[in-house]
């Protein structure tokens, strides 16, 4: 765990590791017997037509739970359709989890090779939004959102995570080959590049803008970058692409370009593992492989009362179960020993003012937390600008009464939005 | 399936950096130690009396009053035990045993836990404490009479107090690196300049305390007695006499800097502390009390949550 500085009179600085030139080649992990797909929906919004038990599947094939359905996965391997069950997450959400038997052997699907020729937005919508990196497609379709400015992040937005640093400097040929796809099927001119300065000097052949991201975290979550690098504040409550900005992942257009270079979407996820001591390594894995299959290929375990985490320690979100499979957002999988998990504590704030010094936001976190935690959420939005926040949890890494301020804040705008879908579903 | 691993499931961030509000006040109890120790040395076993009393008597009327709300014992926060050490650091050596008991009293029941405990009361406790004491009972904090028993081997006289009664002129009896190194009549842990300093230099440093506020309320202490002495350099004294005397210096790093009665926000914070200056000065100069801090720090934190509704605007906010 990172300790802070000794001295303290400014704001502590929690920085992103040094750049890394040259990554060790990411461990590949054999295909697992089993993977699990995870779909957003709910069971009964599976069409037995489309998609039921026994089917089977091809390596790359786009697997839906009905013909109208929007979301999607891609088949990671050859297989047969062994079980569909439900999984919660977090908020609310629910996925149908699709377990895929697999057979040693690939067999690849051959649908979106003839599309791969003459890259369309179309086939794009169609097929690639479940690669690694999820980037998603569907913005350019709302008619109601005009884009004019792709971001293209080559750093990792949570501390420890290295998995889009590797897609920007090891696969820099089919990043430059899904910068001009982008550009072509969407026909957006402008295609930034955020990266660190001192990684300037190796983009140069890449057709995009380069633009400087700072080393202190939180510089590479998307709405820092829309303040500080692109200098266009979004509003508090509006998203990026209100504003006509779209984020894509570097290893997402890699995986775009390297899709439309072979002809097969792309079915292997580079992660980064974050070991219980802090190292990291970087690891090959086909999406949907269950994380106990990673832990255990590592060398590592995993018992009780520690914590699994996807995502980086910032910003990441705890698990129950060592199955969970491996998406195609995950990019960091972190492992933490029960001796270093930091408590929470029921404390109030006391006023000390640390939170209010490092908000990236600069929004009164000291009043906001006293509204949130007697639940008076809608004060908290009107007058405490709960909905400036970035997300990015360095309140509560800071808070020296360890409120879960960050838990806190993510609460408030889910009961908000709660709210506010009752009240629009009521007219 | 069934013999499953229990993991600990919680919110982000996994991470925290070690801060708790028991090393907060740990250190600013260690702060404190030099000045401590220097009144203990002065005015010997009395002192060390006086701070050990008060100590675990603040700690007693936490631990009664937890029992008595039925709320989680606190005193291991250190909260009470540093309340106690900064009362007793203003008291005379030779306070007696039941205005110690009936201060620390003020301080955690009055002062802090009626609020609902920790952060969340308006006032400095230890300040509403001494100030009840000194309009209840005005001879426990005369200094002069006091400690009259005493044999120093400095000036027996209070500095504030022979500024008020003799003017400036009376002063210039006070070597300032005399007042500096403690040899002056006071609390028992508020006159050794040093040692306050030093603890105040640590504690803003290591980001225990805001410096905005402690620095800010010496400028504003030096300019407006700047501003006295320059418009009757007979009647009043020089920024010198008002920084080193009374408690001018553990009123900036030690009391001024309360977490929950002092702003956050950078440009409250320093107006904050120049107002406690001026405050301060202006008691000190026109009021009846030769010392203005105690009274000048609870009127700052009664503006306290209108000057920090001054606040930076939040990124993104509309309007």
């Amino acid at each position: 765990m990172m300790k802070k500085a000794f001295f303290g009179l400014s704001k502590p600085r929690v920085l992103y590791p040094p750049s890394q030139e040259v990554f060790p080649a990411p461990k590949s992990i054999t295909p697992p017997s089993q993977v699990t797909l995870l779909i957003e929906g709910s069971l009964s919004a599976v069409d037995p037509e489309v998609l039921k038990k026994g089917d089977a599947v091809k390596t790359g094939q786009k697997i839906t739970l009905s013909e109208s359905a929007g979301h999607y996965a891609i088949s990671s391997v050859t297989g047969v359709v062994s079980d569909l069950s439900l999984y919660e997450s977090d908020f609310g959400k629910t996925y149908v989890a699709v377990s895929i038997d697999a057979e040693k052997t690939d067999q690849f699907d051959e649908t979106f090779e003839p599309l791969a020729g003459e890259p369309t937005l179309a086939s794009a919508q169609a097929y690639l939004m479940a690669v690694p990196g999820s980037p998603d497609f569907s913005v350019f379709s709302d008619s109601e959102k005009t884009i004019d400015t792709i971001v293209v992040t080559a750093e990792d937005q949570d501390i420890l995570v290295a998995t889009n640093r590797f897609a920007a400097t090891n696969r820099a040929e089919a990043l430059k080959k899904g910068v001009g796809i982008l550009k072509q099927i969407t026909g957006v001119e402008r295609v930034v590049l955020a990266i660190p300065r001192d990684r300037f000097q190796s983009y140069g052949h890449i057709n995009a803008e380069l633009k400087a991201v700072d080393i202190a975290y939180p510089s590479a979550n998307p709405l820092a970058i829309m303040h500080r690098v692109l200098e266009t504040t979004v509003p508090a409550g509006k998203c990026p692409e209100d504003m006509g900005v779209v984020f894509f992942t570097a290893e997402a257009v890699a995986a775009i370009g390297e899709a439309y270079e072979t002809g097969r979407v792309p079915v292997k996820k580079i992660l980064t593992l974050i070991h219980k001591d802090g190292s990291q390594s970087l690891l090959e894995v086909r999406i949907g492989t269950p994380i106990r299959t990673l832990v255990a290929a590592c060398q590592e375990s995993l018992s009780e009362m520690d914590r699994l985490i996807v995502g980086g320690p910032m910003t990441g979100r705890a698990l129950y179960t060592e199955n969970h499979p491996v998406q195609p957002d995950t990019d960091a999988i972190m492992l933490q020993d029960k001796a270093d998990v930091p408590l929470v504590s029921d404390y109030p704030c006391i006023n000390c003012g640390q939170c209010v010094r490092v908000c990236p936001a600069k929004m009164p976190v000291n009043m906001l937390v006293r509204f949130l935690e007697a639940a008076s959420y809608q004060t908290g939005a009107d007058e405490y600008d709960l909905y400036s926040c970035i997300e990015c949890g360095l309140c509560s890494y800071v808070c020296v009464a360890k409120i879960p301020i960050f838990q806190y804040i993510r609460l408030a705008k889910y009961e908000l939005s709660r709210v506010q879908t009752a009240e629009a579903n009521n007219d | 399936m069934i013999s499953q691993k229990k993991f600990i499931v919680s919110h982000a961030p996994f991470w925290h950096c070690g801060n708790s509000i028991s090393e907060r006040n740990y250190h600013i109890m260690l702060a404190a130690v030099p000045a401590v120790l220097m009144g203990i040395m002065t005015y010997g076993i009395p002192a060390l009396a006086v701070v050990s009393l008060s100590v675990s008597t603040a700690m007693m009327w936490e631990y009664l009053f937890n029992r008595m709300a039925k709320r989680p014992i606190s005193i291991g926060d250190g909260n009470a035990a540093l309340i106690g050490l900064l009362l007793a650091m203003l008291m005379p050596a030779t306070m007696p045993w039941w205005a110690v008991l009936v201060g620390t009293f003020i301080a955690i029941f009055i002062g802090k836990q009626i609020y609902g405990g920790i952060g969340a009361n308006p006032f400095n406790p230890i300040m509403v404490a001494v100030a009840i004491l000194m309009v209840a009972w005005k001879n426990l904090f005369d200094f002069d009479a006091m400690l009259a028993n005493f044999n120093f081997s400095f000036l027996t006289i209070s500095p504030l107090v022979a500024l008020k009664a003799f003017g400036a002129h009376a002063t210039t009896q006070f070597n300032p690196m005399d007042l500096f190194i403690g040899r002056q009549v006071g609390g028992i842990g508020a006159t050794f300049g040093l040692g306050l300093v030093a603890g105040g230099l640590y504690l803003m440093l290591r980001g225990f305390i805001r410096w905005e506020i402690s620095l800010s309320f010496l400028v504003g202490i030096a300019v407006t007695a700047a501003l006295f002495h320059m418009a009757n350099p007979i009647k009043y004294g020089g920024p010198m006499i008002h920084l080193l005397s009374g408690y001018t210096l553990i009123g900036a790093f030690f009391l001024a800097t309360e977490d929950s009665s002092s702003p956050v926000n950078p440009v409250p914070m320093l107006i904050y502390g120049t107002l406690g200056g001026v405050m301060t000065v202006l008691i000190r100069d026109i009021g009846i009390y030769p010392d203005g801090v105690v009274f000048a720090i609870l009127v700052i934190n009664l503006v306290n949550p209108l000057l920090d509704k001054i606040r930076p605007k939040a990124i993104g906010k509309v309007a």
